[in-house]
């Protein structure tokens, strides 16, 4: 298609109708995301995990074996895990449907016939899903605090907050990497399956693969260490310990640096998103 | 005379098949249509003529192979093109978990409707598609009708200069269609410009100023319905029709085919 100038006789937009285009997009990328999450909470998945979740938590809270202390420490591994596991659930589900719901159901029609770009679709989708998942997982932590609080007597709030803001950071990552993997893969449950196996496959061998890479031949070797260096190694976000044995803070820089390093990737994410949705046909 | 605020030129689309060695499928091949400020526009065309390609091409859902198409002499790749236009696709559906209401409030914060606005908008438009006693139920509960009536208010709440609507009596009983039309009317009195495809064509003839007709992605005929009936010397639009896509009635001799039998 050129880009041709309109035909003479055409009439023009009216001076009025041009909205700076900053405080439109900020608008339209807002109320996509604030539909994302009143979707969230009037569908029931987020409450059967928090329920399942709680549920766990407070029967592990009221265990108490010969009244030995340490037995603490691995209750709250196990509730730290469920935490984990029920995060990335909620966040790789949430996000794997929007896109190819909007396009089932045919909502994406009536909204992309308004001044909304598509960029702006993918970034209020990001920004309703990364949003929904905080509040639940302030939500898990407030409840885990509390009971572990309980029977601690010990309350190390800065260490939750470094615990959650990373954990939380680490879920955009995610969440952005579901996203590009909805506009790729047309079927949702393809995509919350590959997703899963890629993130907890990340979490659990990202660390080695430069071990792993030492142990090979060429050209092997240099193909696990582009994996390496070009996966975002979700498993530095993984601060339980801090929780769990109540360890020291990290320190700030290192914390911030941390938090860049997920808006890094989760940006690499979604400017990948918007290029591949960019001229997809969505008829 | 008014101006020209749907324009398109020369368009061409292609769809390419996702399997190795499916051939090219062309939906719409070298389209020129004018469509001018207070015009009912009914556009026309047996299924798969490329009616719907054209709309999803103005609405920027889809890309021209080649020919370029505007509103209001904006290209309708710039999204702003988008602004004054209302649209109602032909199977509606929207977010079932919300309430017309918040659907509506949506859509106006995506135009940058002004917040004192947006109320009254909400109002006047329920008000038309007489929908104000169910604005708070989510559109779950909502029946066929009452949806394709959520589909206008949406594109109505921006109180646009031209609506694109996609076949919109598709569907509804005679009440509904009868209401439809009333809305049509009302808003060409207003003097909306409307651009509309149908099937109806007893109802495009009622309402419509000027009519294209399609058949295999290319213009066939374009011009008022009076003219049509007089240059092809027939009583009504389904006759000329049916003579422009080259439809001939074989029913008297298969009629007499079945009786042998």
């Amino acid at each position: 298609m050129t880009t041709a100038n309109p035909p003479a006789e055409t009439c023009r937009l009216p001076e009025a109708l041009a909205r700076p285009a900053g405080a439109s997009s900020w608008t339209n990328i807002c109320a996509i995301a604030g539909v994302v999450i009143k979707e969230m909470y009037r569908r029931k998945d987020f409450y059967v995990l928090f329920v399942l979740t709680a549920l766990i938590t407070l029967v592990m809270g009221s265990v108490s074996i010969f009244n030995e202390q340490g037995i603490v420490r691995y209750l709250k591994e196990i509730c730290l895990f469920l935490i984990w596991g029920s995060s990335l659930v909620i966040v790789i589900t949430t996000t794997a449907r929007q896109i190819p719901a909007e396009r089932e159901n045919r909502t994406l029609f009536p909204l992309l016939a308004k001044p909304v770009t598509r960029h702006q679709l993918i970034l209020g989708k990001f920004l309703g899903c990364w949003l929904a998942s905080g509040v639940a997982l302030l939500i898990f932590y407030a409840f885990f605090g509390m009971v572990a609080g309980a029977r601690e007597h010990h309350w190390p709030v800065l260490n939750y907050f470094q615990a959650i803001t990373l954990h939380w950071f680490m879920l955009g990552i995610v969440c952005a990497l579901t996203l590009l993997g909805s506009i790729v893969f047309a079927a949702p449950s393809s995509n919350t399956t590959i997703t899963l196996v890629v993130t907890v496959g990340i979490l659990l061998l990202g660390r080695h693969l430069n071990k792993v890479a030492l142990r090979l031949s060429e050209p092997g070797q240099t193909v696990v260490y582009i994996f390496y260096y070009a996966i975002p190694h979700l498993e530095i976000f993984d601060v339980r310990d801090l929780i769990v044995h109540n360890w020291g803070l990290i320190s700030w820089p290192i914390w911030a640096a941390g938090l860049a390093y997920a808006a890094v990737y989760a940006a690499l994410f979604l400017s990948a998103a918007c290029l591949r949705f960019r001229r997809q046909a969505v008829n | 005379m008014s101006e020209v605020i749907l324009k398109i030129e020369n368009l061409r689309v292609e769809f390419r098949g996702k399997e190795l060695g499916q051939q090219v499928k062309l939906a719409v091949n070298g389209l020129n249509l004018a469509v001018r400020q207070g015009e009912v526009f009914g556009f026309l065309g047996p299924n798969g003529a490329g009616k719907t390609t054209t709309m999803n091409v103005l609405l920027g859902f889809v890309n021209a192979t080649a020919g370029d198409a505007w509103l209001f002499g904006v290209n309708v790749r710039e999204p702003i093109a988008r602004q004054r236009i209302g649209y109602l696709p032909e199977l509606t559906y929207y977010y079932k978990f919300l309430t017309a209401e918040e659907i509506l409030r949506f859509y106006a914060k995506i135009f940058c409707i002004p917040k004192g606005e947006v109320e009254r908008r909400i109002d006047a438009v329920l008000r038309l598609v007489e929908l104000e006693h169910a604005r708070k139920r989510q559109i779950k509960t909502y029946s066929k009708g009452m949806q394709q009536r959520v589909g206008l208010a949406q594109a109505l709440i921006n109180n646009p200069e031209l609506l694109i609507l996609d076949e919109p009596t598709s569907g509804l009983d005679p009440v509904g269609r009868m209401k439809v039309r009333e809305i049509i009317q009302r808003l060409r009195n207003e003097g909306k410009t409307v651009f509309f495809s149908s099937h109806e064509l007893g109802e495009v003839e009622t309402v419509c100023d000027r009519v294209a007709i399609l058949n295999h992605g290319e213009l066939k005929a374009e011009g008022r319905v009076s003219d049509l009936l007089r240059q092809h010397q027939q009583n009504n639009l389904e006759q000329v029709f049916l003579k422009i896509i080259g439809y001939h009635d074989d029913s008297k001799s298969s009629g007499g085919n079945l009786q042998a039998a």
